[in-house]
């Protein structure tokens, strides 16, 4: 398990880093190209990260779609807590911050998350947006999809393909909130 | 949490959380879809035993918005007025399978008593001259972002000051208990008659003068003459009330620039309170309302979006 506030596993289990800041940033630059050429431009495009890692990936990939096409784009935050399938089996969430500029309607909402796993938090990010309005098209742009579906959702643009054992736990690290970039594979060892 | 009964029910970590939720849930009101799911499939009963249109109605949408089907029970044409008891009532509509009662009645306690018969979890919106937890939660949302515009951030070194028929009023007691959480420090100015009896042990400064603390406030929270509670005898004139304890335009004058004046509703214009304050520019009365709304759906969430509340 780890620390929901922090992101950092809790010991003693053995952690890998599989992507450092420096593969990180080329997978995140690759991803902001990925998403210009398949919308054939920033025209009408609008990022939503989903809290929490996945709004500053949002941010970063905004940056850089800014930079490259010389022109802002839109981008902001869905936080999809109160939309879960799981949210009376667990304790109270707090949920995040929803901030969406401006209207989603016939707009490129492209979702971003850190990591793709059983695809539930997009599945409830889909009820999400239907509530906020009607985009003409949704993607999904995922730093780490690291396999295990239990929905038919896949990715549009991902940073990396990890084939990580159902014990194991990847994560995400974004300098902004954990100190540096990196991605990082812990096998969760059962108590027993 | 299982119930919401009293302000005292509350600890910083959770008191922040409701009111940073209540943030969020604002912002609901203006979306296209005025709906969440986070409650779909619960029933809430809101029975109230005591007139009230601004927090039933508040608490009927919040339940609304986040899926949750809500029940409307008045005392008046239902069984309360064939003669049955306030336990037979709640344990037939707990029967029923229902998940939470937000319940309102005029005796102070009935919402703790309720909530020891039944399964369902309770939300007190008001009992007798006891607590009502959510109007303070909406109090102190209401300062919070009054506080902020005005570039402070949090509670603490802030003066409230609750002025009027204390005696009455179960939104001083809910906000004594809150502000002991959050930090604020609270005045209460009365006559001598309208001061409820243990005051002292309160802990907050008592005055009967509200001239010589007015200056030093930074929120200003007036109470309503609660006039159907009063048998007689509790000031000379309703003239004289005004003259010593109403928030006039003299008054409204006298406070500090940036401090900001509350009312739970409803307002006695011209008693309690002069027109000129209650329409000033420093008057949070209709942002109260409107966070009203907000303040319930985040108590409701925190109560019911999971089932760590439930008794099974």
């Amino acid at each position: 398990m780890a620390d929901p506030a922090t992101n950092t596993p809790t010991p003693p289990f053995d952690s890998r880093v599989v992507a450092d800041a420096t593969e990180f940033a080329r997978a995140l630059t690759r991803m902001a190209h990925e998403i210009l050429e398949a919308n054939h431009g920033a025209d009408n495009l609008i990022l939503l990260g989903i809290p929490t890692r996945g709004v500053q990936l949002s941010q970063r990939l905004a940056a850089l779609i800014a930079d490259i096409e010389d022109t802002p784009v839109r981008q902001g935050e869905l936080d999809i807590t109160m939309y879960r399938d799981d949210l009376r089996a667990n304790p109270t969430r707090n949920p995040g911050r929803t901030s969406i500029p401006g209207s989603i309607d016939d707009a490129v909402v492209v979702l971003v998350d850190d990591v793709l796993h059983s695809g539930r938090t997009i599945g409830a990010a889909f009820d999400a947006l239907r509530d906020l309005g009607r985009p003409k098209a949704v993607r999904l742009a995922v730093l780490v999809d690291r396999g295990h579906r239990q929905l038919p959702i896949a990715a549009d643009t991902v940073g990396r393909t990890i084939q990580a054992a159902a014990d194991e736990r990847v994560a995400v690290l974004v300098s902004e909130l954990d100190g540096h970039d990196a991605i990082t594979i812990t096998r969760t060892v059962k108590e027993a | 949490m299982r119930h919401l009964l009293s302000c005292a029910d509350l600890d910083l970590t959770s008191a922040t959380a409701i009111l940073d939720l209540a943030e969020e849930m604002q912002q609901v009101q203006s979306r296209p879809v005025k709906k969440l799911p986070a409650l779909r499939g619960r029933t809430i009963v809101n029975i109230f035993f005591e007139d009230s249109t601004r927090t039933r109605t508040s608490f009927e949408i919040a339940g609304k918005w986040l899926s949750a089907d809500t029940i409307n029970v008045s005392a008046k044409g239902s069984s309360v007025s064939k003669g049955e008891s306030l336990r037979d009532t709640m344990l037939t509509l707990d029967a029923m399978g229902v998940d939470a009662f937000v319940i309102r009645h005029s005796s102070s306690g009935a919402a703790a008593q309720v909530a020891s018969w039944v399964r369902a979890q309770v939300v007190n919106a008001g009992d007798g001259q006891h607590e009502h937890p959510t109007q303070a939660l909406l109090d102190a949302y209401t300062m919070r972002q009054h506080f902020r515009r005005i570039g402070a951030e949090g509670f603490a070194g802030k003066r409230i000051a609750i002025v009027g028929d204390l005696l009455h009023s179960r939104v001083v007691r809910s906000n004594v208990l809150l502000q002991r959480i959050l930090g604020g420090e609270v005045v209460l100015v009365a006559p001598p008659t309208l001061l409820p009896t243990g005051v002292e042990s309160w802990g907050c400064e008592v005055s009967n003068s509200l001239d010589a603390v007015l200056d030093s406030c930074d929120i200003v929270m007036m109470l309503r003459v609660q006039r159907e509670r009063m048998a007689g005898g509790f000031f000379p004139t309703e003239r004289e009330y005004t003259e010593t304890y109403g928030l006039t335009p003299e008054r409204l004058a006298a406070m500090k620039p940036t401090a900001a004046i509350c009312h739970p509703g409803p307002m006695n214009r011209g008693v309690e309170i002069s027109s000129a304050a209650a329409d000033a520019a420093n008057s949070l009365v209709l942002e109260q309302v409107a966070a009203g709304v907000a303040i319930r759906m985040s108590v409701l969430y925190h109560l019911l979006g999971s089932d760590e509340g439930a008794m099974h």
